[in-house]
């Protein structure tokens, strides 16, 4: 059974970590969760972002947030990368594979993946 | 929306967004009927946003101009031959401000659709607002998922509910409780 003991554990050898991860946060990725979000699927998006970053030990530099309609309901789920050098990157029609693919990809490999942004859809 | 647990997610964030500090949700299951309350200490609404409530037409956002959250939780209540209620007191009107949104179902209407991933919903709303006291409560004919974020904060101390190592934890705490209710 998981008990409330077994988070005391986790706590302890995270504590340090989180002091670091304040300090720092240079890449901002951010989900949109509103209504058209949601009905569109932007929550394994989420999901797999969240769980993306951690996985590739990534925690320190990157922080996965969520926000409302940013008003263009029709191109959801919606992301967006914001990072220190480039200018903010909008990922259109998102899905958690495509997720996996820009952690891989755009934050661990800094380069954008042009064909799931909105400049591509607009073309 | 074609997981319930969705228009779970979408309904709460509206309290989210309403600056509470605490927010129960709460799903009652018999035989026969779904009943699911929201229910926080947020700003609430004023006498104006109420009566435009169920108006998708209205809504409070400047990015577009519909807001179908609770339309949407309204027609699928009365598509499956339940109903939707709401109460709400405005902070400027009362020191007892906040909002309840309670919708009742038929589950076993043809129209009513899956419950869906409610542990993506819980671990989705913690991610986005790690400080929120979010209490669960999910009963069935079988016994009852709970969750409180308060006493889980408790123990964790300075360190945040959002981050992924709890987030995960948490799921599987959800997991193994809705597991044991299945087994019964």
């Amino acid at each position: 059974m998981k008990s409330l003991e077994e988070l005391k554990a986790i706590k302890a050898q995270m504590q340090n970590k989180v002091v670091l991860r304040k300090a720092s946060g240079e890449t901002r990725i951010v989900v949109g969760m509103a209504t058209c979000g949601i009905a569109a699927g932007a929550r394994p998006v989420l999901n797999a972002f969240v769980e993306g970053v951690a996985e590739a030990g990534l925690g320190e530099n990157v922080i996965v947030t969520q926000t409302g309609c940013i008003g263009i309901c029709q191109y959801e789920p919606v992301v967006e990368v914001y990072t220190k050098d480039e200018e903010k990157v909008t990922y259109v029609k998102m899905t958690a594979e495509r997720a996996k693919e820009v952690i891989e990809k755009h934050i661990k490999g800094g380069k954008p993946i042009a064909e799931y942004t909105i400049g591509a859809l607009k073309k | 929306m074609d997981e319930f647990s969705l228009y779970v997610l979408d309904i709460t964030m509206n309290s989210v967004r309403a600056g509470a500090d605490k927010i129960n949700i709460e799903l009652i299951e018999d035989d026969e009927w779904l009943l699911f309350t929201v229910r926080d200490d947020g700003c609430g609404m004023t006498k104006e946003q109420l009566a435009n409530l169920e108006n998708p037409f209205f809504t409070t956002r400047t990015t577009r101009k519909v807001g179908l959250g609770i339309p949407f939780l309204k027609m699928l209540a009365e598509m499956t031959g339940g109903e939707l209620s709401i109460t709400s007191s405005h902070i400027s009107e009362s020191e007892e401000h906040g909002t309840v949104i309670f919708a009742k179902f038929g589950k076993n209407h043809i129209d009513f659709i899956p419950l869906g991933d409610m542990i993506g919903t819980l671990k989705t709303l913690i991610q986005g607002a790690p400080d929120i006291d979010f209490v669960y409560r999910h009963k069935t004919e079988n016994g009852e998922v709970t969750l409180s974020c308060a006493e889980i904060r408790e123990v964790l101390g300075d360190v945040s509910l959002g981050e992924p190592e709890i987030l995960a934890w948490i799921g599987d705490y959800l997991l193994e409780q809705y597991e044991g209710l299945n087994n019964n």
